[in-house]
Parts: C-alpha cells; structure tokens; sequence
C-alpha cells in the first residue's frame, strides 16, 4: 500500500508560484485532491517565497504538514526549509545555482541549463515536475497533459513550446529515476463522481456575491484582497454592473452606502487596515440601516503588521467596527467551497435584514488554489429587500418588524441620518427614539439566525469549535482526536454573529468549548465568555496557519488542564 | 422643526445665511423637476455634517430623498448614489469645514471623474455648530476659541483649489439673493459633469460677514461682493484663475468646461463588456 497524500514544497524565489500552480492544476486534473499555500514577502519582485501543495487522494483539508519533496530554487531556499523535510524525504536543488554540502537527502538538477538544452529557457519549472514524477510515482502522462493543454492557445509557435516543456518534463524525469532517490509511492487517485472547480478563496467569495445578485462593487487595492478588486473590474461588468476602483477605504465603504441607499446590492473588499478606515461608514450603514457588504481578507496585524501574512485577528474589530453600540452580522467562511456560499449569503444577509454584513476572509484561504465540487449554483437563491410602493410620508423607521426601503425616484421619501432619527430619518434627542431605534437595530438580527453549521458527537462534554480559515486544519486534529478514541465535540457554524439557535444551544450545554485561533487574545473565545460560554482558545501568533500536529498536543494539554480543574486561557 | 418632523429640534440662528440658501436650493430643485419632468423623489441630496447639513432636514414643500451621513463623506456617498442610478438628480450640500477640511480628499478624485453632480458649499469660515472654531477658509490672525493667538494659517483658496482640481463648473454667489442663487445652482444642475456653487452664507453668531460682503456706506465699508463681468468668458481657464486670485466675492459662473462625465465613459464601458451570469462564470473554474 502507497501513501495517501504527498507534500510539495517549492522555496526559492523566481518560478516558486508558477510551479506549484502547475502542479496543482495537474494532480487536480488527473484526479487528485489538492490545496496550496504561498507565502511570501511584501515586494513586488523575488525574496523569499515559498509554496506548497497538498495532494491527497481524499479531499485535502490543510496545506499539509511535513514536506515529503523540497524543491530549492536557491540556497536561501534549501537552508530555510530543508527541516521541513520527513525523514524520507528528498530534496531537489537546482544546481545550477547552488551545491549545497553533502546530503543524504537531496540531488541536484541544473533546472536553466537543461530547460536551455530543450531550447526553451522558460521551461525550467517543468523541469522540476517532471523530476518529482518518478520519485513519488506521480503520473508523468498527466503533466503531459497539463503542458498541451495549457500551451494550446491557438497561437502560432504553440507545438514548439509544447514540445519543448514536454521534453523538460522527460529530461527532469530522467534524472530522478537515475538519482537513486525514491519515495512511497503515492496511491493512484480516486477521481470523484462529481464535477470540481479549481479555484481561490478570494475568487469563490466574488462568484458567489454575483450569485446573491451583486451588481455595484468599489473597492481599494490591498493585500490580500486585492485580487477581488481585480475579478470584479473584469468580470462584475457590463449591462446594470458597476465595479470601480475607489480612491481609499473611506471613499469605497461611502461609495457602497450612497449605492445601497439608491436600491443596488453593493460590496467592497478590504484587510485590516481598511477595516479600521471603514469603522465610521459601517457604523452609519448600521445606524442608517442601508444593505451593504464588506469582505475583510485577514492579514497579520495590528497596523501595517503582516501584510503578506495569515491571521484570524480582525474578529473584534469586525464585530464591534463602530463607535457606539453595534454589533455587526459576521460570516466566517471556514472552506474555500464556503466562500462561495458565503460571499452569496452576505448579500442575502444584507437585503432581508437591511443593513451591512462583513465576510470574514484570511490570506491563507484567500490566496490558496483548491479543487471544490462545483457549486450548484441554481441553488443558492439571490433574495432581494422589499421595495416601499406605497403613499408618500412613509415612517421607515417608525414600523415595528422590519419594513419596506423606499427607494429615490419612488414614493417614501426619508433621510438616511446618521443621528439618531424618528420615522422618516429626521434627527432626534427624545430618549424613547434612542430606546426604539436601539432596539429595533438589534432586534432584526433575528432575521439572521438561519447559517449553516455542524454538529458531531454533541454527547461529549468538551467541543471543539474552530472559525474561519483554520476549519480544515481543526478539522484533521479533530479526526485524528476522534481515531485516537479521545471524547470530543464537534461545532462549528459559518455565521458568527448571530449565531444559528441550535449552535447557541449546543455551547450551553458544554462544560468546555475549545477554539483553536490564529491570533494573541483568544478572541472568539473570548466573545463567547462574555455571552457567558465556558471557552478557551489555543492561540497561535506566527502568520502561519496551524500545523494538524500542534493541534492535536495542544487540544490533548486543554483537555487535560480541564479535567485537572484548570482552564488554560 | 417642521410640520413634518415636530420632533425636529435644530435651529439655525436668527438671520443664518443657510436660510437663503436653502430657499435657492429649493427653487432650483423645483425648476429643474418641471424642466426634466421627473418627480422631486428623483433628486438626492446628500447632506454633511455641520450647521448647514441640516438643511436635508429643513426642506420644505415636495420632499426629495436625504442621506444625512458622516462628516466630511459627502462626495463618496453621492458617488455611490449617482453611480447606483445615473439618472438620480444628485446634490451634496456641506460646509467649508466638512468640504474643504476632513472632506478635501475627495474632491479631487470626484473632478478627475467628473461625476455628474452639483455641490452646494455654503461657506461661513468658522465651525459654527461646534461654537465657533477656525475652518480652512477663516483669514489669517483670527481670534477664535481654537486659535487664541490669531490663526496661523494662510485661508485657503476654494476657487484655485476647484480649479486645480479640475473642477468643470464652479459658481460663486452668497446667501442675500436666493432668487440669483437658484438660478447658478438650476445652470450647475443643468451641467453635464462635477459642478460646485461656493456660497458665502455667513455665520450671524460667530462669523457675521453681511457688512463685508454687501457693504456699509454708513461704516464706510466697500462691498467684497462683486457681478462677474458680462464679457467674462467661463470656458476660458486663464481668466477663470484670475477671478479666482482676486481679492472679493464673484457672483457668477467663473468656470465651466464640457467634457465627458464618468457615466458617459462608464456606458461606453458596459457596451464593450459582456455581461455573464454567476453559472458562467462557475464554469471557467472548471476542472
């Protein structure tokens, strides 16, 4: 019996990305489950870079722990990662630039100089895919696929390219059945019975906001969301589309607001610093009640902090943006295939409840290429507010459920005020409009309690409830706690606040709620103590994503402080 | 307070320029619904925060649509609201100190657009509501409550700054003549592009200017209002800069320039571009 899965990591600097994208593309292709990870330095050319891919032969819930084949681009890239390696593992260095002393683990491959003698100079990656083939038994046919099909583009000089990266497929092929070097094989794939897309974190959340019906998209470039900015300027387009580049946060969140206020479904994307920017306009959208949603790509903060990073650390920032008293709706895509549903829910959110809704992203998940079942997308219905019809000298904010949104060039004039207002929106000292204006904000929150979420083994007296982006990472641990014969829960629920009923009631019944986070303060955990939940949180401050091992140590030593009467915080 | 807000409990002050301006915006608004034939609810006006952002409130007679917003954030919420809805008649009303000071980032980003809307700026030098505090266009020397010692700053100069920018309409008027004021704000309405009327509406309570700007003949004071010569070519940008270098207040359109609003170039746009539905765009995923 083979290995399930095979981890690869590229380290260097040029050519890092494009290899694992091709390598993922590839095994996803042939039949695989695959997950990638980048991570790299905040410059626009070179510096460390390192990616990874996971494939697996059943679907792939981290980027993978330990790395089973390092390919080092240069010697930064070998010395920076070569303990990563399990103890089988075999290191592929380009030698070319480098002779690393004497290793029982790694042979060199000149990657350029053999992509020159296939008389393409650009081909050097598929030098090195060609090369881990053999070594893990990886199918070299599918990579030949992969090289036709990607260099077919019906341009003249196609054949010779493809014939060229083919042949730097074989050269580095040959080189690693001669090396001597050989891996356990990896199992052949088991091709699911249901049709896949390849896709992004960041990607799923904007196709799945179009799916919700969004139609008016201002957004400011950052890091990691920018690439949302970029897919909506080419694809949120045409015939009652709207996508623009805002000239900063301040200006995109006002931009969404005055587009909500006049009847569209708007959207912008941001990270942390954005966020911070944003707080005064989400703080009005609440107060104003106009349906918009914000999408925040965690990064590692505070400030300028990490921005190249992963970080689950904006949740109290998200929640609470605002001065005063509010309490955003939040949804915390765990999956890449979530971020799809998400990205479509927040909008949902945003029109039945009238009011902004923040989606939860991290650069992890943002970033990552994974292959998901596609999405159904008939599905996944786009709800729309109720629009007032009625006679003028409409009371918007004067009615006791949530009402119909009158909308400019119709019937109901108001004013969206910032200030406190009585019924039509004009500003207010009384205290019962304070009173009933506050309550009415939250009391439509129940509109909201219908997310999905996960319950398993609700009997055990300790859960475990992971958040966002670290959901697959938690979910192995779990598995691998549950196998172990270890007694322990399962939660988990997309939407954050609020949370569905039967999630509320389930935290009520533990005597411990876990919750592995990416940040210092524990801060769902924390949320969750003061709704008056028995939680604690394994923190992790990196801007790295968990490692399935750390987990499993960790939650076992939480376990265990419990059951000793202590609760470590 | 009105007879539709009873509850309404802000005042402008006896004698406040804003009331003027809040009858000429009126007229302007109702001359351009008959001109276009669309109902009041078609026009937005999109408030800032200060004394004369209460003027959303304060509308009397056919109500148009109001966003009573965040200080300084006028321009990006009428950017959205235009942008939502091209055909949206949109107008932000604000003061020189939530225009010009935490608000002056974006109006070049709006002219640069030229985002078809009209800015009514009504300019007092002083943060009234806040009780009389130095704003960007107070002079230079000023006592007031945050500048003790005199203010140390040079006062701003809206008129090149809107030229600078790029501003393709910018009108001059003050408080004392709505009838002449409508007509400015119904031609920057008319304009196809970013139009901004810049009115001198003084603050009775901490900056009261009348004398200055109509003149006192008993005080012996010169008027600072002066009407933009007949033979004043507004398409012409070198004069344009010379009245706004001059000393006083012109009443007229100083500036005007046709060119293509964003919603123009926007349409163009969506003609080029093909729409795809959410499953389309699925599909380009595929495996």
């Amino acid at each position: 019996m083979g290995k399930t899965d095979l981890v690869v990591r590229f380290a260097g600097e040029a050519g890092v990305v494009t290899s694992a994208e091709s390598l993922a593309a590839t095994a996803a292709q042939a039949g695989y489950h695959v997950q990638t990870y980048a991570t790299y330095p905040s410059q626009i050319l070179g510096g460390p870079v390192h990616t990874q891919v996971h494939i697996s032969t059943c679907p792939t819930l981290s980027d993978g722990d330990d790395v089973d084949v390092l390919v080092a681009f240069s010697e930064d890239g070998f010395n920076n990662h070569k303990d990563a390696l399990v103890s089988d593992g075999v290191i592929i260095y380009n030698s070319g630039e480098f002779d690393p002393p004497g290793d029982s683990h790694s042979f060199g491959l000149p990657f350029d100089e053999i992509a020159k003698e296939v008389g393409n100079a650009r081909a050097s990656n598929m030098v090195v895919l060609g090369a881990i083939a053999p070594l893990s038994n990886f199918p070299l046919e599918a990579l030949k696929d992969y090289v036709t099909k990607r260099f077919t583009r019906g341009r003249p000089g196609d054949e010779k390219i493809v014939e060229a990266n083919s042949l730097a497929l074989d050269r580095g092929a040959e080189a690693a059945r001669t090396s001597g070097f050989h891996l356990t094989e990896l199992d052949r794939p088991i091709r699911p019975d249901y049709e896949q897309i390849m896709i992004s974190g960041n990607a799923a959340v904007a196709v799945g906001a179009v799916q919700g019906g969004l139609d008016f998209y201002a957004g400011y470039p950052i890091s990691p969301a920018t690439t949302i900015l970029v897919w909506m300027e080419q694809n949120l387009v045409g015939e009652d589309r709207f996508t623009y580049q805002a000239s900063s946060e301040i200006e995109a969140i006002g931009t969404i607001i005055g587009a909500g206020f006049n009847g569209r479904k708007a959207m912008t994307a941001t990270a942390g610093p954005g966020i911070a920017l944003m707080s005064e306009g989400l703080g009005f959208a609440w107060m104003a009640e106009i349906p918009c949603v914000v999408v925040d790509v965690q990064r590692g903060g505070p400030a300028t902090g990490l921005p190249t990073k992963t970080e689950q650390s904006d949740l109290f920032a998200c929640m609470y943006p605002a001065h005063g008293d509010v309490r955003m709706p939040v949804i915390a895509p765990g999956t890449v295939e979530e971020c799809f549903y998400a990205g479509a829910l927040a909008i949902n959110w945003a029109e039945r409840y009238q009011g902004p809704v923040i989606v939860m992203s991290e650069m992890q998940m943002a970033e990552r290429s994974q292959n998901i079942p596609k999405p159904d997308v008939s599905k996944v219905a786009a709800v729309s507010r109720e629009v007032y019809t009625g006679e003028n000298g409409y009371q918007r904010y004067d009615t006791d459920e949530l009402g119909p949104m009158p909308l400019p060039g119709g019937p109901g004039a108001y004013v969206a005020n910032a200030s406190e207002h009585d019924g039509m929106g004009d500003s207010t000292h009384l205290p019962i409009r304070h009173i009933r204006g506050m309550e009415r904000r939250f009391g439509k929150l129940k509109l909201l309690n219908d997310g999905p979420y996960e319950i398993e083994n609700p009997h055990a007296a300790i859960t475990l409830m992971p958040w966002g982006g670290s959901k697959g990472t938690v979910r192995e641990a779990y598995l691998q706690l549950r196998k172990e014969g270890v007694d322990l829960g399962w939660l988990y629920s997309m939407t954050l606040h609020p949370l569905p009923e039967a999630v509320s009631e389930e935290l009520g019944r533990k005597e411990l709620v876990i919750v592995p986070e990416l940040n210092y303060q524990g801060q769902w955990s924390s949320l969750l103590r003061s709704d008056g939940y028995k939680a604690t949180s394994i923190t992790q401050y990196t801007g790295l994503p968990f490692k399935v091992r750390d987990l499993v140590a960790r939650i076992k030593q939480s376990i265990e402080a419990h059951k000793g009467g202590k609760i470590l915080v | 307070m009105s007879d539709r807000n009873p509850e309404y409990d802000f005042k402008w002050c006896p004698g406040c320029g804003d009331f003027g301006v809040r009858r000429a915006l009126e007229w302007a608004m109702h001359a351009y619904t008959e001109k276009t034939e669309t109902p009041m609810s078609n026009s937005v006006i999109v408030a800032g925060i200060g004394c004369s952002g209460n003027l959303v409130h304060l509308v009397e007679g056919d109500q148009p649509f109001g966003v009573h917003g965040i200080h300084g954030r006028t321009l990006p919420v009428a950017f959205g609201v235009k942008q939502a809805r091209p055909e949206t008649n949109t107008i932000v009303v604000a003061g020189d100190g939530d225009f010009l000071s935490i608000g002056a980032e974006h109006i070049g980003p709006a002219a640069q657009r030229n985002l078809d809307i009209t800015c009514v700026v009504m300019d007092n030098g002083v943060y009234g509501l806040t009780k009389g505090q130095a704003s960007p266009t107070t002079q230079f020397g000023v006592m007031t409550s945050s500048t003790p010692f005199g203010k140390l700053e040079a006062a701003m100069k809206p008129f090149e700054q809107y030229l600078a920018h790029g501003v393709s309409f910018i009108g001059s008027h003050y408080s004392s003549r709505p009838r002449d004021l409508a007509k400015l704000i119904g031609a920057a309405m008319d304009h196809r592009g970013f139009s901004i009327v810049h009115v001198q509406s003084p603050c009775t309570t901490y900056n009261d200017t009348f004398d200055l700007l109509k003149g006192n003949k008993k005080l012996g004071i010169a008027p600072l209002v002066y009407a933009i010569p007949e033979d004043h070519d507004p398409n012409d940008k070198r004069a344009a800069e010379e009245i706004a270098r001059a000393p006083g207040v012109p009443l007229g359109i100083i500036y005007r320039e046709e060119c293509p609003t964003l919603e123009d170039l926007q349409e163009d746009v969506r003609k080029k571009a093909r729409s795809r539905t959410a499953a389309e765009m699925v599909e380009t995923y595929s495996l």
